[in-house]
């Protein structure tokens, strides 16, 4: 420090640039240092800041865990809700109201695994929403589960002698079951997940980012990887970025090369978009089309 | 506020349970149903998929299971539109999760359980009256719910506008519990015109956005609610919070919200309880029943009453919240009361903690799978008067 800074009353009245984005009066979050979490959130409030969208009509939507508390930071409509079900909810928002634009926030394990049936059939629908998956690899928030996404022969509280399930390759998983836009980053890569978000909340239809996020209590400190800063420095060593990869390729092994970039982005018909469309064809100019109407 | 005419098919119709139910939901505005297929309940939101694009202004989904369901009509109940779901027996038991997360949220929706044979896979064809105390107390933690036993299709429609009502009145999500025989026999429904039917508008926040709390209760327990999309960016969440729905996470927030929740339901348990009473001043023996199970009662009671005895009727539409009060009167008055049910003693046991040992308490079981046998209720009858 080369020079003293003093606390004025000019300083004092400054906003914080992300004052109208986040909810400062639940400051502190509850968040580890160098967990991932809060890059996230403040790429996610720069791609809203951005995006040029009303704050008004954004809703953001998480379930339950670590990446659950999102949706209690950012200023918006924000919905925390039960463990998995982010994504139905979500779907409940959008139909009821398609002016909204809905993100989904929430974790590997909530997503994927107990929420797994419903982010399938909403990529299959490819129903118009954003959804986040902040992947950390374990159950953070329960103490260092094994999750649907920890690799092969990772450690974690139930797989005490390392992981024997494979894990899901998340943007595949999305893909194979249409998926409009499908991206992958890490935390580390905040430029380019914030071009993401940006993207996928432009996108027509089911638009999936994943960010690999360190995660220093639990997943790093059972693996004897060190800080979050060390996986941030991994991330940095080991992540290769390869747009339009083959989604099969994307494969998460234990510490080894991690594939980002974004993959899919191809413009299919909505759920809504075919629900006016289909209706249209079979009613004529008696229908009135839905998803163009206000909400009461 | 009257209903919106392009819901409402006035008329008379000849409607089952179910489609009927299906056109009380459009009747009282609700233009977002979510649902899963499962027998006896389907033909609502077959008829609800049918007559949407047609209405206007609301979709029908079908979505993966029974906790997707219920799940996006509360973020449908949120976006503003009046929102329901219907199921049976192992999808009611799936809702649970969710119908939580709506006490907890004071969310506005309607769920209709068609009630069948149970436990597990059960009697999917068949009926049964097993499902009350789910109905009350499925969902883990502590709340008080709303539930409403039709026993005709024309009470299908007329009480779904009232679950709607009740849903708006109270945040709360309410429950329309009927049964297989209900939800499929046909009778004369008759739909009033749209100006006859009134509804309970949502208590909507008009202050200044920047000022809201979602949670902060006006006198009548209940607080204020805004949609997604108002401007007042508000935060909930199913965590215990405090009035501006953030997580708190101590005994006194907890202690707060639980028994604000629990107490606008139930220091209105009066306002809210509809029952139907016959003959029961002067009489010996009164029957208590709900659903079906009234309407099989009627030549048991006849029978009796042909014979001179004295016995009147007490038909409870809504059974939750518990109509305590009423129970507890006819309970100083007479020498016994008996009670049909289709199961093995569920509101049963409601009505022997109210007789407080007043009076005799009488049960006529059933498994379920068909209604009561006239002659075991009438059977019953005569066992209270000895």
């Amino acid at each position: 420090m080369t020079k003293e800074t003093t606390v004025t009353e000019e300083t004092q009245e400054q906003a914080h640039p992300m004052d109208e984005l986040l909810r400062m009066d639940r400051m502190p979050h509850i968040w580890c240092p160098t967990c991932g979490l809060g890059t996230v959130v403040t790429a996610l409030a720069m791609a809203l800041d951005k995006s040029g969208i009303s704050l008004d009509d954004v809703a953001v939507v998480s379930g339950i865990g670590c990446t659950g508390r999102v949706a209690g930071y950012i200023k918006v409509d924000s919905f925390h809700t039960t463990h998995g079900r982010a994504i139905p909810f979500a779907t409940g928002l959008h139909l009821a109201n398609p002016k909204l634009k809905v993100i989904v926030v929430s974790g590997d394990g909530d997503l994927i695994a107990i929420g797994g049936n419903h982010f399938i059939h909403a990529a299959r629908r490819n129903m118009d929403i954003t959804v986040i998956c902040v992947n950390n690899f374990i159950y953070a928030m329960t103490g260092g589960q094994v999750a649907p996404t920890t690799p092969l022969t990772a450690n974690a509280s139930t797989m005490p002698y390392g992981n024997f399930e494979p894990p899901f390759n998340i943007p595949y998983l999305a893909d194979s079951c249409g998926a409009s836009y499908v991206a992958r980053w890490s935390s580390l890569h905040v430029r380019r997940m914030t071009t993401a978000f940006a993207e996928a909340l432009a996108a027509p239809g089911f638009s999936l980012v994943e960010v690999v996020t360190p995660c220093s209590t639990l997943y790093a400190r059972r693996n004897r990887l060190g800080t979050g800063l060390d996986l941030l420095k991994f991330y940095h060593d080991n992540c290769e970025i390869e747009h339009g990869a083959d989604t099969r390729s994307l494969d998460i092994d234990f510490q080894s090369t991690i594939k980002l970039g974004k993959f899919i982005e191809r413009r299919r018909p909505t759920f809504l978009e075919s629900l006016d469309d289909w209706y249209g064809q079979v009613f004529g100019d008696k229908y009135e089309p839905y998803a163009g109407a206000t909400s009461e | 506020m009257k209903a919106d005419p392009r819901g409402v098919l006035t008329g008379a119709h000849y409607l089952d349970g179910d489609h009927a139910a299906a056109e009380g939901g459009l009747a009282a505005g609700c233009r977002f149903l979510a649902g899963y297929p499962i027998t006896p309940s389907t033909e609502v939101a077959e008829r609800f998929a049918a007559r949407i694009p047609k209405v206007g202004g609301g979709v029908f989904i079908q979505m993966e299971d029974e906790l997707a369901s219920m799940s996006a009509i509360l973020g449908g109940a949120w976006a503003g539109k009046k929102s329901m779901t219907v199921t049976s027996g192992p999808g009611f038991s799936l809702m649970m999760e969710n119908l939580g997360l709506g006490i907890m949220m004071e969310v506005p929706t309607v769920i209709i359980n068609v009630q069948r044979g149970g436990p597990s896979t059960g009697l999917p064809t068949l009926p049964g009256q097993a499902d009350m105390m789910q109905a009350r107390w499925g969902s883990h933690g502590d709340y008080e719910i709303i539930a409403i036993c039709p026993s005709s299709p024309q009470e299908a429609f007329d009480y779904m506008i009232t679950a709607f009502n009740f849903s708006e009145k109270y945040r709360v999500p309410t429950l329309v519990m009927m049964d297989e025989c209900v939800g499929h026999m046909t009778e004369k429904v008759v739909i009033p015109p749209a100006d006859e039917i009134e509804l309970t508008p949502r208590k909507e926040y008009t202050g200044p956005p920047e000022e809201y709390l979602p949670y902060l209760p006006d006198k009548d327990m209940i607080p204020w609610m805004t949609k997604a999309g108002d401007g007042t960016r508000f935060h909930t969440t199913g965590l215990t919070h405090d009035e501006k729905g953030y997580p708190v996470m101590n005994a006194d927030c907890q202690e707060t919200l639980v028994r604000r929740l629990i107490d606008k339901i139930r220091k209105n348990a009066d306002e809210i309880a509809i029952v139907e009473e016959e003959e029961v001043d002067g009489a010996d023996v009164v029957l208590i029943s709900y659903g079906i199970s009234s309407r099989v009662a009627i030549p048991a009671i006849e029978r009796a009453r042909r014979e001179g005895l004295k016995v009147g009727s007490l038909r409870l539409v809504t059974v939750w919240p518990f109509p305590e009060t009423r129970v507890r009167e006819l309970a100083k008055n007479v020498k016994a009361l008996v009670i049909p049910e289709m199961n093995y003693g569920q509101i049963y046991y409601e009505i022997e903690r109210c007789a407080a040992g007043n009076a005799r308490t009488i049960l006529v079981p059933h498994g379920g799978g068909w209604v009561h046998d006239v002659n075991d209720v009438y059977a019953g009858i005569k066992e209270g008067l000895k």
